[in-house]
């Protein structure tokens, strides 16, 4: 991996989250092209790491550098419940400065384009998910940190979302993804976070 | 700014699309109703009392969405995806605030001339009271969402959240009620001055408890 690639490093981080030590002694790196599988059970910190990778939490110990935007799924998808779907996506089309084709490509590509017009209200959990991760896409930016991206997510799903992180991968971008269970990627690294606790 | 903008027109729509807009209008007249049954059809008493109750009004009106300013943002992650891209807490506060100034500030306004009408106030006092509105409602509305900010994560927020700013409030309630009194004329000022020191430690401090939220 070379310096000029380099897209996010931790550096000997550690999360203290009220009383509790999550982790510490946590580190890695994240280059165009890569893509890391943080595994483990409930509780193990993925969540925070991804958090933390964000700016979200700050580190008790250690040090998080980002080079490049940040793109992040985690609990709540961010999208107004009242507002039809495509409209709750051009809101933060508006907030990111980019164009509509590139929120309608986003949709696309996560299979909502018969969804552009339902509330979001009325989205199932996996729908969500896809409307998070369209989100995701259309930013543009070359950090994705996903956390449980295919929680809720049918099969075909699934497929997209494996789909949307190889272009994403074959475009230069990078992918931190936290996840219960396995996906069907790529050239995949694995950081067991279960192993930490 | 695009994005700024962008983000306070959503806050806008949010506030007006879940009744922020008609609530004050109807708390207002609500208020301005009861208060004769209350004090009795005494003309001259209620035109020297209805003007306090007004601004008690205001910053109850000002206080009514506290459970929706912040908490649905941080629930459903809106929050973290814009500290994600950069916006500061402060800023994202300071356009909340304008949101929220404008979002319960121009209905309450336009609710002030029925109000002062059902309190018996004439010309000179509901000019008056809409000039001491309008300097107070970037202040009022600052004091609300820092509230909201403050309580975002209790049940029960909004009830507490008016206990924590109504201290606060209070420099704005005696000099906007003391500008109806004949012998206050520096009243104006002194409001000026309390609505500007509040509406500028506003979004810092408001910006502060959004950056708790996440710990």
């Amino acid at each position: 991996m070379s310096e000029a690639d380099l897209l996010l490093r931790l550096d000997r981080v550690a999360c203290v989250r009220g009383d509790r030590l999550v982790f510490e002694g946590v580190s890695l790196a994240l280059a165009r092209g890569g893509a890391l599988w943080l595994r483990g059970p409930n509780g193990a910190g993925k969540s925070s790491l991804i958090r933390l990778a964000a700016g979200l939490l700050r580190a008790a110990a250690g040090t998080v550098e980002r080079r490049e935007r940040i793109a992040l799924i985690d609990e709540g998808a961010a999208l107004d419940p009242e507002l039809p779907l495509r409209r709750a996506l051009d809101f933060w089309a508006r907030i990111d400065t980019i164009d509509g084709p590139r929120v309608t490509e986003a949709m696309d590509a996560m299979g909502l384009a018969p969804l552009a017009e339902v509330p979001v209200a009325m989205l199932s959990t996996g729908q969500r998910k896809r409307a998070a991760m369209a989100r995701v896409i259309a930013s543009g930016a070359p950090i994705w940190l996903l956390d449980e991206p295919a929680n809720g997510m049918d099969e075909a799903a699934k497929a997209r979302l494996v789909a949307a992180i190889a272009k994403h991968r074959g475009n230069g971008g990078a992918v931190l993804l936290a996840s219960h269970f396995a996906l069907d990627i790529a050239e995949l690294a694995e950081l067991d976070m279960g192993a930490l606790a | 700014m695009t994005a700024l903008i962008a983000l306070f027109w959503r806050d806008l729509r949010r506030a007006w699309g879940s009744g922020a807009l008609w609530l004050p209008i109807v708390f207002f007249l609500l208020v301005a109703t009861a208060f004769p049954f209350a004090v009795g059809p005494d003309a001259p008493l209620l035109s020297r009392t209805g003007g306090g109750m007004v601004w008690v009004a205001a910053l109850l009106a000002a206080l009514l969405p506290i459970d929706r300013l912040v908490r649905p943002d941080k629930e459903t992650g809106v929050l973290d995806q814009l500290a994600v891209r950069g916006f500061a807490d402060e800023v994202v506060a300071a356009v909340k605030i304008a949101a929220h100034a404008f979002g319960f500030g121009l209905p309450l306004l336009a609710a002030l001339l029925p109000a002062a009408a059902l309190l018996a106030q004439d010309a000179a006092r509901v000019e008056m009271l809409a000039t001491g509105l309008a300097i107070a409602i970037p202040a009022l509305a600052s004091l609300a969402v820092l509230s909201a900010a403050l309580t975002a994560n209790l049940k029960g927020g909004s009830a507490i959240g008016g206990l924590l700013v109504l201290p606060l409030a209070v420099p704005l309630l005696i000099f906007g009620a003391g500008m109806l009194d004949p012998s206050g004329r520096g009243a104006v000022k002194l409001l000026g001055a309390a609505s500007l020191l509040l509406t500028v430690i506003g979004p810092f401090a408001a910006g502060a408890a959004l950056r708790g939220l996440r710990e």
